[in-house]
């Protein structure tokens, strides 16, 4: 040891030369995964597949076959184009924008609360819709929305709309719920104290925006996602009011999906995937069915999802064969039929496509489906809100008196307590 | 190149002995300490609501709004709270297996016992709070075994996680007290005896403060493994917030609360850890 300490003057200089070497490397590595340079031009040609894709999708939207054997319309596009598809389930918006952020993803279907956020953030590419053959036929009132196009230029290709559930399990709920009252009014609510299960994402808060427009008109809600400050302390006291009586905060859609089969959730809001997987598990649920369209007395929120390209994607052309595939009418007719949506492309309501659809999911067929789901009726849309991303600017006459996404997420903390 | 490099370390022990050192101390300063470095930077900086991007001006915004909004302490002190609690159930459970193990067992008993006991080390964490969240559920084998009794189970929520949490971490605390209470000499609780000391006495006396350092050294694993986990909350107690989930659902969309709200667990552990030196934990670790 006592040679050890000869020089001690030398051990802070090894330690630096150590340390320098170190960084270098780090240094090094972390400069690998840069693409060269921005695109913020659209591509202009598709070349051939990259043999590889890495996408975020919602719960049901990218099937391979493996959660239900035979829905699968993942394969026959690797097999169509060679391009092996990887699938990243997103449980909320926030998680998609935090994941298209790693640098690691393609593309995803993004719903309107992060369209914005991820064009504002550099992460997208604007897409050139000519490359999408079946851009064409997509219904005009999806194409060139706010939640899509910005400053004039799309950023993205339409996938599907519908509106947020309510659900409740027949066993415990009577009489059947025809409003968001029943856990959105403290008095309904406390009911079910416990066993209200409700979306935990900051975007809730235009739930009981949308609420509050159809029962306190006097504050003068406009748009359930543009709140100025008296409006947006409504909202979030009557979410403070309902929060002792909710049972669960689900982000997950499968612990949802448990909650509900164990009971312990036993009325709530969800989406069609979690209320058809519970249906063919036998689980005693329902919601507003046809007579009532699909949506309480007050309307619902709801999301219009957008595929959406990466800006630094590794595998761009293999993401615009994908953008193209599954908005074709065959892959639509079955996208919209197992996850209970209305689809963005106009001839997947084709009878024959839609019964075509029915026997590969093994399903009854059901030609009428489009028009339950008012696929093509713009009239019926205008009752469901889709999310969309709270910016300070209302978008009207009231200028920048809006509370932006930050009050959105801090206001949600405050709320679940 | 690799000669003159060669030359150089060449008779300069030092020089060797600390380039050997540079990758466990660059591992600890640069990717350790330094991003918590990064951490308590980044909870001077703001965030763009909609684009994501950090504004790396300073400003005490955060530390603001975490003193100012009432929801923030109400989880700091939740989460303390429940880490304590979990503490001390570990602590009353720990000591009477860790005892008979190091005092009373034969040898094989105690084999078995130490088998049994870093068993559930095993098997991974996840399934575990997922065996709890069946367990616990309405309905579940908790109600189904208390329901002949006339009693519930304690279903979802704070208690759950309490339950949870002292299941989970009991080992790392029977492990270090069973270690200190081998280090003492029978002789010890024998010459209690010979002078008079009732059994209680000695074990008041003569064990427990020969043994409350182990106490806290264990406890600094149950404490700081509770107070980090956001697994355990979202799973039993999806109605109820904790440090950590707060942090997880702030970190997308806004970082820098996200890294401010991360220094109040620091903070208490700083603290945590400074009490379990003056008792001397440290050397029973």
């Amino acid at each position: 040891m006592s040679r050890l300490r000869a020089h001690p003057a030398w051990m802070p200089a090894g330690i630096v030369v150590g340390l320098a070497a170190i960084m270098l490397v780090i240094a090094g590595c972390g400069s690998s995964n840069n693409n060269g340079g921005s695109s913020t031009e659209a591509q202009k040609s598709i070349g051939p597949g990259e043999g590889k894709l890495n996408i975020i999708c919602w719960a049901g939207y990218c099937e391979d076959g493996t959660i239900t054997k035979g829905v699968d319309w993942v394969s026959p596009f690797e097999q169509e184009t060679g391009c092996q598809v990887n699938v990243k389930i997103g449980d909320t918006s926030d998680q998609m924008v935090d994941l298209m952020r790693t640098g690691q993803y393609d593309g995803v279907s993004a719903s309107g609360n992060a369209t914005a956020r991820l064009v504002e953030g550099g992460d997208v590419a604007p897409v050139n819709t000519d490359l999408v053959p079946n851009y064409k036929t997509i219904f005009p009132d999806l194409k060139d929305q706010p939640y899509n196009t910005f400053d004039g230029v799309n950023y993205g290709i339409p996938h599907g709309r519908g509106a947020n559930l309510l659900m409740w399990r027949t066993d415990k709920v009577s009489p059947s719920p025809t409003s968001w009252s029943i856990i959105l009014d403290p008095n309904q609510a406390k009911k079910y104290s416990g066993h209200i299960s409700v979306y935990d994402d900051p975007i809730y808060i235009a739930d009981a925006a949308m609420y509050l427009k159809a029962h306190q008109p006097d504050l003068g809600i406009t748009d359930p996602y543009e709140l100025n400050d008296d409006q947006f302390n409504a909202a979030v006291d009557l979410l403070k009011k309902q929060h002792p009586y909710v049972g669960d905060y689900w982000s997950s859609y499968l612990k949802q999906i448990n909650l509900f089969t164990s009971g312990d959730d036993q009325v709530g809001s969800t989406w069609q995937y979690q209320y058809f997987t519970l249906l063919a598990d036998k689980v005693p649920v329902a919601a507003p069915g046809p007579d009532t369209g699909y949506v309480p007395t007050e309307g619902a929120t709801g999301w219009s999802d957008t595929w959406m390209i990466a800006k630094n994607a590794k595998h761009p052309n293999c993401m615009y064969k994908w953008m193209n595939y599954v908005t074709s009418a065959p892959v639509q007719a079955q996208i919209m039929q197992w996850f209970g949506e209305a689809p963005a492309q106009s001839t997947a309501c084709d009878p024959a496509t839609v019964e075509t659809a029915d026997k590969a999911l093994g399903l009854p067929p059901d030609p009428k489906f489009c028009d339950n789901y008012h696929a093509a009726d713009p009239a019926f849309w205008k009752r469901v809100y889709f999310w969309k991303t709270p910016l300070a600017d209302c978008g009207d006459d009231r200028g920048n008196s809006c509370k932006d996404y930050n009050d959105w997420v801090s206001a949600w903390t405050e709320i679940k307590g | 190149m690799g000669r003159r490099l060669a030359d150089l370390f060449h008779g300069r022990t030092s020089l060797q002995v600390g380039g050997l050192l540079a990758g466990p101390m660059g591992w600890l300063v640069i990717l350790y300490l330094g991003s918590l470095v990064v951490l308590l930077v980044a909870s001077f900086w703001s965030v763009n609501a909609v684009s994501g991007e950090l504004q790396k001006t300073f400003t005490t915004d955060n530390y603001h709004e975490l003193l100012n909004q009432s929801v923030y302490k109400t989880v700091a002190f939740r989460t303390v709270r429940i880490a304590a609690l979990a503490t001390l159930t570990d602590a009353l459970l720990a000591f009477p297996i860790a005892f008979y193990m190091a005092k009373i067992a034969s040898p094989r008993v105690k084999g078995l016992l130490l088998v049994a006991i870093l068993m559930p080390l095993w098997s991974f964490y996840l399934v575990k709070v997922y065996a709890w969240q069946t367990m616990l559920a309405s309905g579940g084998v908790i109600d189904w075994a208390l329901n002949p009794i006339g009693l519930n189970g304690p279903g979802y929520g704070s208690t759950a996680v309490w339950l949870v949490e002292s299941y989970l971490w009991l080992p790392y605390m029977i492990l270090p007290i069973y270690a200190g209470l081998e280090r003492i000499p029978d002789s010890m609780l024998s010459a209690s005896e010979d002078l008079g000391g009732k059994p209680w006495t000695t074990f008041r006396r003569v064990v427990l403060p020969l043994a409350f350092p182990a106490v806290v050294a264990g406890s600094i694993f149950t404490f700081s493994l509770t107070l980090g986990d956001y697994i355990t909350p979202q799973l039993v107690s999806p109605d109820t917030q904790f440090i950590g989930n707060v942090i997880y659902s702030n970190h997308t969309n806004n970082l820098p609360l996200a890294s401010a709200f991360a220094v109040v667990p620091i903070i208490v552990m700083v603290i945590y850890l400074g009490i379990a030196r003056r008792l001397g934990a440290f050397e029973h670790l």
